[in-house]
């Protein structure tokens, strides 16, 4: 297939030949130039597999011999554990094994910040509970048997007896004085408190204000929710002398850096590969104590062992997230300009920290990050973690930004509202328009068009008449029309640097890649990110197919196995075009050359005077006739290496790393909604859904409208349906998909989405991420869309998800 | 293994037989015992449609149907689709308005549609929005989905005689 048969791809664009050297990692990387591949919305790689059931998902893998494995857990909040007996367990039939955590003996998973105790409690979660349970679901004792029917069976016989506490389940319990300690390290359970900014002038702003509004925003808790649950095959390979650990996880590395540890052996002997994905959003970034207990079973049984979650569990024992509560306070000129921000958060991080992250991920990205898209002059936040009794939390697709961005947007609102200003020109006298800019939070903002997506949603709303359908319906009476903007940024370039301002000790941000050509001129090249439904495949190979002038036919990525890469920091953030795709470019840079080099040397030429021609080949400048195919080229660097040049090795390989210098680079997006509050119902109907998003240099369009489309669902799923409740002895109320509302496709509007575009100047590609975007504007969009269709009612509302009691209520005026 | 019995059915055209506790879902028997892992298991409990199957021509939820119910019946799953490596128009369709990201509910709504689109030859795309509406997708947002089958419809009428 020649590269102009693909559908998507322009066949006029010239192949763009970069001539890239070293420089150094602060200084800008993209340097403008565009090639064949980038930007063309190509098939996916991943398609034809998918498609025909031909993928491998974890819950496919057969293994000769192999054990299947459940879990006995809690069915209660919080209460030491006075009884525990397997006996029962141990003799049904089919059976083979039960533990409990004395059996196993595995050290506990312990994610610590760098910071005094003042300001952080680390807590222990073991990887099956001792002595006490601290959430409905918590593992207890793991049983295995011949097959999955056998291990319900002897789950079913286990014999658990508990000594109940009162459970703490909100804010208000978990923080009233005397309150039950869900762990005896935390005795008020507060297991993070960090006041990470208090600038000068809050106060006197606030003194000074000609306008002051004061909003505390909610939001439930959220299961990510993967429509594949969590799973792993472990198995012992004894010629290896390793843990073969087979895993849905984003980040296969931690899993192994972990899983070493709390088995208390030596890392090389394990290898964690992950297979094809359905789907993480974050909730599978951190260790789950489930695939460690399954591999220490492996290994004590020396037999291969499945543990998959089912759905049940997965909603009630499976990391969740977002339970948060913000007050804010802004003080506003009488302009309507932001002159101080003072916010309080607390998140509820249930029963554990999670591994590498902590409790802390929450509450110190909103302080991080709070003041969002605009010019704010003096700013003050505390944020808190709180634990309880209800599953832990693990980042979910957006971290905090969806909250904070609600918070600070219902303020931007309230405070048009109060002024008689139109809350679009509220934020409009308030956002960032100069970059790069430096903001009252220290973090510097790289260039991005805030204005420019807000002013184009507003005139496309505008344009299609929204406005004055809102006025009509508003003629008619019994009809509730309302629009609601959301303007946000987030930041997709978390390197180092960044994530060690959070003061982690486990800290992300590098990742790294090798490429090699084989001798037929094909090429296999690895990153430590691991592709879940974000097209890496495609995406990637589209990057290397660029720099190396090659088809992107013929670039295979290869991800998810420890073996394969040194180590990586796996999906999550938003990180993997940025830091991965850029490590994945310069590896190609790097054997791009090396092609030049070889290639020079047998046609015996200046190196200077050769480059890649584009089309699967190096070229002589000065007699473009001659050209040698990297076919040609790989033969001799791998066979006939006698003919190579003295000072280059044989094969071809080449590897590089990336890491984002600084504060990293932020994508931007404003969304428009239109929604119709149902009055005979309250139920809320999207009418019309509008995006526009700037993630950079876009690799595939298809593939970013993608992921603007799917996080515009979950973000909607957040405002209108899902919440993961439990009722006052911590008892979750939402344990199947009878109660936990999952959106489809009669209630996920179609949206419509409009790119513009500000290249990254730290990333090779010049692009940003693109993962999160949608799920972070979408709750705050559709909150204030919601509102402005209330507005006749005098109510506000700032909790998600918005019941349909809520909106009845609000427009019988019973609120 | 409790209370065996001997299954006889068929699965993409061709006869199986396999010895099965009653209490064994047609999900497991496809996946484990037959190795058609295309079907994929989602929720155990019958809403997310991952696991939708052609019984007998009309979709069914192979997780809710015990295997000995589908004794002599007729079953297709997402493996019948493609011939000899060639998408069939729906997959194409499929991978052409990316109506898939991570892929685990693809094989599910694959077979839901051709449900949908056999019962429902000339739907409009809101009636194939609201047949959709039986399966769960986490990644996609079900636009590009309905897009695809919407464009499938379209062709297969064009093509009719």
């Amino acid at each position: 297939m020649t590269t102009t048969d693909l559908p998507g791809v322009p066949p006029d664009v010239d192949p763009d030949q970069p001539e890239r050297g070293e420089r150094p990692a602060t200084e800008p990387r993209f340097d403008g130039r565009r090639g064949r591949w980038v930007g063309a919305s190509i098939p996916r790689h991943e398609d034809p597999r998918l498609l025909t059931g031909r993928g491998r998902f974890v819950d496919d893998i057969a293994l000769s011999g192999m054990l299947h494995a459940g879990f006995v857990r809690a069915t209660v909040a919080h209460a030491a554990i006075t009884e525990l007996d397997l006996t029962a367990t141990r003799e049904v039939h089919g059976v083979v094994a039960a533990y409990d955590a004395a059996d196993l003996a595995l050290g506990d998973i312990v994610a610590v910040l760098d910071r005094p105790p003042e300001e952080f409690t680390p807590t222990a979660m073991p990887i099956l509970a001792r002595g006490k349970v601290r959430f409905v679901g918590e593992p207890l004792a793991l049983v295995v048997a011949h097959d999955p029917y056998a291990v319900e069976d002897g789950i079913e016989a286990a014999r658990v007896s508990y000594d109940a506490l009162d459970a703490v389940v909100s804010e208000e319990t978990a923080l009233a004085p005397g309150a039950p300690a869900v762990h005896e390290e935390a005795p008020d359970n507060v297991l993070l408190d960090v006041s990470m900014f208090d600038t000068p002038g809050v106060d006197e702003a606030f003194a000074d204000a000609a306008l002051t509004v004061d909003v505390t925003t909610r939001s439930g808790r959220q299961n990510a929710l993967p429509l594949e649950t969590r799973g792993v095959v472990a198995s012992w390979d004894a010629r290896d002398d390793q843990l073969l650990v087979q895993t849905c996880s984003q980040v296969p590395h931690q899993v192994r850096t972990m899983l070493a540890r709390s088995l208390r052996i030596a890392e090389r002997t394990v290898r964690v590969t992950v297979p094809d994905m359905g789907g993480g959003f974050g909730q599978k970034c951190v260790v789950g104590r489930e695939e460690i207990a399954v591999a220490a079973a492996a290994q004590r049984l020396d037999r291969p062992v499945k543990w998959i979650e089912d759905r049940r569990e997965a909603l009630t024992a499976g990391f969740l997230a977002r339970e948060q509560r913000y007050r804010t306070r802004a003080a506003f000129d009488a302009d309507g300009r932001i002159t101080a921000l003072d916010v309080d958060v607390v998140c509820d991080m249930g029963a554990y920290s999670c591994y590498p992250f902590t409790a802390g991920i929450e509450p110190l990205m909103a302080s991080a990050e709070m003041p969002s898209v605009y010019r704010v002059p003096a700013y003050r936040v505390r944020g808190r973690a709180i634990t309880s009794n209800k599953a832990p939390t693990a980042p979910y697709r957006g971290v905090s930004r969806p909250q904070y961005v609600m918070a600070i947007e219902r303020v931007m609102e309230r405070a048009a509202r109060e002024l008689g200003l139109d809350p679009v020109e509220v934020r409009r006298r308030n956002v960032i328009t100069e970059f790069p800019y430096t903001g009252v939070n220290g973090v510097t903002y790289d260039p991005g068009t805030y204005l420019e997506s807000l002013d184009l949603a507003e005139a496309t709303i505008r344009d299609e008449g929204w406005y004055e359908a809102r006025e009509e319906a508003d003629r008619q009476g019994d009809r509730h029309l309302g629009i609601g903007f959301c303007c946000f940024s987030e930041r997709t370039g978390y390197g180092s640097e960044a994530f060690a301002k959070r003061k982690m000790t486990v800290v992300p941000g590098f990742d790294l890649s090798e490429i090699r050509m084989d001798t037929t001129g094909s090429v296999v090249v690895t990153s430590g990110t691991m592709n879940h439904g974000q097209s890496h495949e495609t995406t990637f190979a589209q990057i290397v197919a660029d720099r190396l002038g090659l088809d992107v036919a013929r670039v295979k990525l290869r991800q998810g196995d420890t073996e394969r890469i040194a180590y990586g920091w796996g999906t999550f953030a938003s990180r993997s075009v940025t830091i991965g795709g850029s490590a994945v470019a310069l590896a190609s840079e790097r054997l791009g050359e090396l092609l030049c080099r070889i290639a020079a040397h047998l046609l015996e030429t200046r190196p200077d005077n050769v480059a890649l021609d584009g089309d699967g080949g190096v070229v002589q400048l000065d007699d473009p006739a001659r050209r040698l195919p990297f076919e040609d080229i790989a033969d001799v660097a791998h066979l006939r290496s006698h003919l190579l040049p003295k000072d280059v090795e044989p094969a071809l390989t080449a590897t590089a790393s990336f890491d984002v210098p600084g504060d990293g680079t932020f994508s931007n997006a404003t969304h428009a909604v239109v929604v119709e509050a149902d009055p005979g119902t309250g139920e809320i109907r999207i009418l019309r859904y509008v995006c526009v998003e700037d993630c950079g240099v876009v690799i595939n369009p298809k593939v970013v409208d993608g992921q603007c489309r799917g996080g515009i669902a979950q973000g909607i799923a957040g405002a209108l349906f899902e919440e993961v409740t439990y009722d006052g002895h911590g008892e979750p109320s939402a344990a199947s998909f009878i109660d936990y509302l999952v959106p489809t496709a009669t209630e996920i509007p179609d949206v419509s989405i409009q790119h513009l575009e500000t290249p990254c100047a730290f990333t090779a590609n010049g692009a940003k991420g693109a993962g999160e975007g949608g799920t972070i504007g979408a709750p705050a969009a559709v909150l204030n869309a919601v509102n402005d269709a209330l507005r006749h009612t005098g109510v506000e509302l700032d909790t998600t998800p918005i019941h349909p009691s809520t909106v009845l209520a609000a427009l019988e005026g019973e609120l | 293994m409790r209370d065996p019995h001997l299954l006889a059915l068929t699965v993409n055209d061709e006869e199986h037989e396999v010895v099965v506790e009653p209490r064994r879902t047609l999900a497991d028997v496809l996946r484990h015992d037959l190795l058609l892992t295309g079907t994929h298991v989602g929720c155990e409990h019958g809403v997310c449609g991952a696991c939708t199957v052609l019984l007998d021509d009309a979709p069914v939820r192979a997780c809710l149907v015990f295997a000995v119910q589908a004794e002599g019946s007729s079953v297709r799953t997402v493996e019948s689709l493609a011939d000899h490596g060639e998408l069939s128009d729906l997959q194409q369709a499929f991978s052409d308005h990316h109506g898939l990201q991570c892929g685990f509910c693809t094989p599910g709504f694959l077979m839901l549609a051709e449900g949908v689109l056999a019962e429902q030859p000339d739907a409009s795309r809101e009636e194939i929005r609201e047949g959709l509406s039986a399966n769960l997708c986490r990644c996609t947002g079900y636009q590009t989905i309905v897009d695809a089958v919407h464009a499938t419809a379209c062709a297969r009428r064009e093509a009719a005689p």
